[in-house]
């Protein structure tokens, strides 16, 4: 059972320190003022300086004010690049939660919490980003109070989404708490691990899909060559591609970056982990090369191969699948980390270029002139990039994320932080 | 007692059997498997080019019966609007283009087709796009969340969307349904002073159209657009020129788009309730591996291996 005095007491610790240390809590919690001026801090203030009032213009005075949107060209950059390579790049949450507790490797614990927080950051911008493109954002409840559109594969979308962002909350819930001091609230949830991992599991494979499977309703307007019945596993499968390479990439970068944020013991073998993860998304990468020249042979549109758009199907499909494939293929064999980072780094801008085709670059190709972003549009997606990294580094800065069980280990609790008690 | 107690199960039967018989009877009358066209109602427009002249009455009665922004110049007087090909927009539910070919002039009115299966419907997340069992696909602007994915999904890209509003809607034809409804027919048909529209149940307007081909060959192309396009519409075209050369996209699938979704909304339940169980035995069977693997290190026990050491150092 829960004891209430521990959250009673916790609680009242929490409010406690707040008050008799103002300042010091001031610190904890936005930093010293002393260091805000960092060349990061000063790129990331100047793109929110100009992203967020591009925000309020598109909030004031709707699409047309901000966006290149046309009758012929619904769907943009918001939904081409925020949501679906938004969605594509935050799957790594599901899919090392998936290896650590159902295929039970273990000795990859150590990369969840950044996954699982990469993906939930992830999928907060992506409703971000999918509430500045709806025309009445306000209304998505709706989807919810009225189910009426049960055919509508927006719907199954819709409702995953929902669904796995509270599912993925309720996955990083024990690092907020441990930070927090709940030990028994954390105790709980981390209990519920398996089951939130399975469930998360279902909602991936169903929305990750179902992204692909939007297109199925554009034949006449999705180049031949993108445009396949098999579209829903394409996605799916490269959606583990991309969420193996985005750990790959994510787990580098906050190596190198966070380093005092790392106890020794756990993570350690960072390099050994970066191996194997090069080695899944290789197969992966094979696998989805198959399934998509079974595709093309299915679709006999061999032809197509010789035109404008079919050399950069041939780029995408030689230079962003077989390619990586071959890349992380020879890292695995030399055991070379360096090159599982640069091809994890190659195949994640292969996402980006095959989720970018489909929805912007192969749409409507038959059709001209031919949707071009405009630069406000580049620059609210840069904006809620930018929030992100600020997000993920704030809570990275504080919470257990890359080190865990950090405050029974002697590491700083919020309470510990705000007190100056360890 | 007895027998009251047998009439009423008889009488029970046959109700039972009308209801069955009646539903029978209602999967019979609807000549579609997702939807609920029924033909019988199904009310719908032939549009026969070879009698319109380009005069535009009917963009002028669908702008009044819609409340939309008149023309800024009077609708008939203003040939050189044909100069340029015009689009429907949510200010006009129908325009009339000419097209050239071959040196021929020729008009067409276009509008929503009110598809037999509408992929607008379909793809709507909140179904504010309805087909009505009346042919007309209508709108629930109270519901519409502004996803514009009706817009992907329409093969002749009708629904259009009210960028430049803070809070907009999607603007399409909708068969003036509520005239429809009083018994009138469509504005637009009914300002049409060719007979180039001819409004009536569907079925009968394809018999229409096949006996004017039939006893005019030479003036038409053998072949009703919007017969078997995308799974079938309501409005229907006839022409004396493929309908490539009219702006009528060419190439569509003669399936109902619903159709083409189908599969893999058929696959949810199936990972729904295959995946927790496939799952689950793999949990199950990487934690009964581990506690092997431990039961056997504490019979012979290894020596642990070490820590790699950290590669940053």
């Amino acid at each position: 059972m829960i004891e209430m005095k521990e959250i009673v007491q916790t609680i009242g610790g929490i409010v406690q320190a707040l008050l008799k240390q103002p300042r010091k809590a001031f610190e904890y919690l936005v930093g010293d003022p002393r260091k805000w001026v960092t060349p990061f801090n000063a790129v990331a203030a100047a793109i929110l300086a100009v992203g967020i009032p591009v925000i309020g213009l598109r909030l004031w005075k709707g699409l047309a004010a901000v966006t290149n949107l046309s009758q012929e060209t619904p769907w943009g950059l918001w939904i081409g690049f925020d949501v679906l390579c938004g969605v594509a790049l935050a799957a790594g949450g599901y899919t090392i939660a998936a290896t650590v507790y159902l295929f039970g490797l273990k000795r990859y614990h150590g990369l969840l919490r950044p996954a699982v927080l990469t993906g939930f950051l992830g999928y907060t911008f992506v409703v971000i980003g999918l509430i500045l493109d709806l025309g009445q954002p306000w209304r998505m409840p709706y989807m919810m109070i009225f189910p009426r559109g049960v055919t509508s594969v927006l719907f199954e979308v819709g409702w995953c989404v929902a669904l796995y962002l509270t599912v993925q909350a309720v996955e990083f819930s024990p690092t907020v708490l441990e930070w927090a001091g709940l030990k028994q609230l954390r105790d709980l949830f981390a209990k519920a691990a398996v089951w939130l991992t399975i469930f998360a599991l279902v909602l991936s494979t169903l929305h990750q899909s179902s992204l692909g499977a939007l297109f199925l309703l554009a034949p006449t307007k999705l180049h031949p060559l993108w445009y396949s019945p098999y579209i829903p596993l394409y996605f799916f499968v490269s959606s583990i591609i991309a969420g193996l390479s985005m750990v790959i990439v994510e787990s580098s970068l906050s190596h190198k970056i966070f380093e005092n944020r790392l106890s020794t013991g756990e993570h350690t073998d960072l390099d050994d982990l970066t191996l194997g993860l090069g080695k899944a998304a290789a197969v992966a990468l094979y696998a989805y090369f198959f399934i998509k020249l079974i595709g093309l042979a299915d679709s006999m549109e061999w032809d197509l191969l010789g035109t404008p758009y079919g050399h950069w199907f041939l780029v995408e499909m030689l230079g962003f699948v077989a390619l990586p494939c071959a890349l992380y293929t020879v890292a695995v064999r030399t055991q070379s980390v360096k090159l599982v980072r640069f091809t994890g780094a190659w195949t994640v801008l292969g996402i980006l270029v095959n989720r970018l085709n489909v929805s912007i670059i192969a749409m409507n190709w038959n059709k001209s002139p031919h949707y071009v972003p405009s630069w406000m549009e580049v620059m609210v997606s840069v904006t809620l990039i930018t929030m992100g990294v600020l997000l993920f580094r704030w809570i990275v800065n504080r919470m257990p994320v890359l080190a865990e069980d950090e405050p029974r280990q002697g590491g700083k609790s919020l309470v510990g932080a705000l007190t100056g008690k360890a | 007692m007895d027998m009251k107690r047998r009439k009423f199960f008889q009488l029970l039967g046959i109700g039972g059997g009308t209801v069955a018989l009646s539903k029978a009877g209602k999967a019979a009358a609807n000549n579609t498997k997702y939807g609920i066209q029924n033909t019988k109602v199904a009310m719908g427009v032939l549009v026969d080019t070879t009698k319109c002249v380009g005069c535009r009455s009917c963009e002028a009665a669908c702008n009044e019966a819609n409340h939309l922004p008149k023309p800024k110049k009077p609708i008939m007087d203003d040939d050189a609007l044909f100069d340029k090909h015009r689009d429907t927009s949510p200010t006009a539910f129908t325009v009339v283009n000419r097209y050239t070919p071959n040196g021929k002039e020729i008009t067409r009115k276009q509008q929503c087709m009110h598809c037999v299966e509408p992929a607008c419907s379909s793809a709507c997340i909140i179904r504010a796009m309805e087909k009505q069992p009346e042919g007309a696909v209508t709108y629930r602007s109270d519901l519409c969340i502004g996803c514009r994915y009706c817009m992907v999904a329409c093969p002749f890209d009708v629904p259009k969307f009210e960028y430049d509003k803070a809070v907009p809607l999607v603007k399409k034809c909708q068969f003036c349904f509520s005239r429809q409804k009083e018994g009138k027919q469509p504005a637009c048909v009914e300002a049409c002073p060719m007979g180039a529209l001819k409004f009536g149940p569907r079925e009968e307007l394809l018999e229409e159209a096949r006996t004017r081909i039939y006893t005019n060959p030479k003036d038409y192309v053998h072949q009703i657009y919007g017969e078997k396009e995308a799974g079938g519409t309501s409005w229907m075209y006839i022409a004396a020129v493929p309908f490539e050369q009219l702006g009528l996209p060419g190439g569509l699938t003669k399936k109902a788009y619903p159709e083409l979704t189908l599969g893999a909304m058929g696959v949810v339940p199936m990972v729904m309730i295959l995946w927790p169980a496939l799952l689950m035995g793999l949990h199950q069977f990487s934690k009964q591996r581990d506690t092997e693997n431990s039961r056997l290190e504490s019979v012979a026990p290894r020596k642990i291996i070490a820590p790699r050491k950290d590669s940053h150092d």
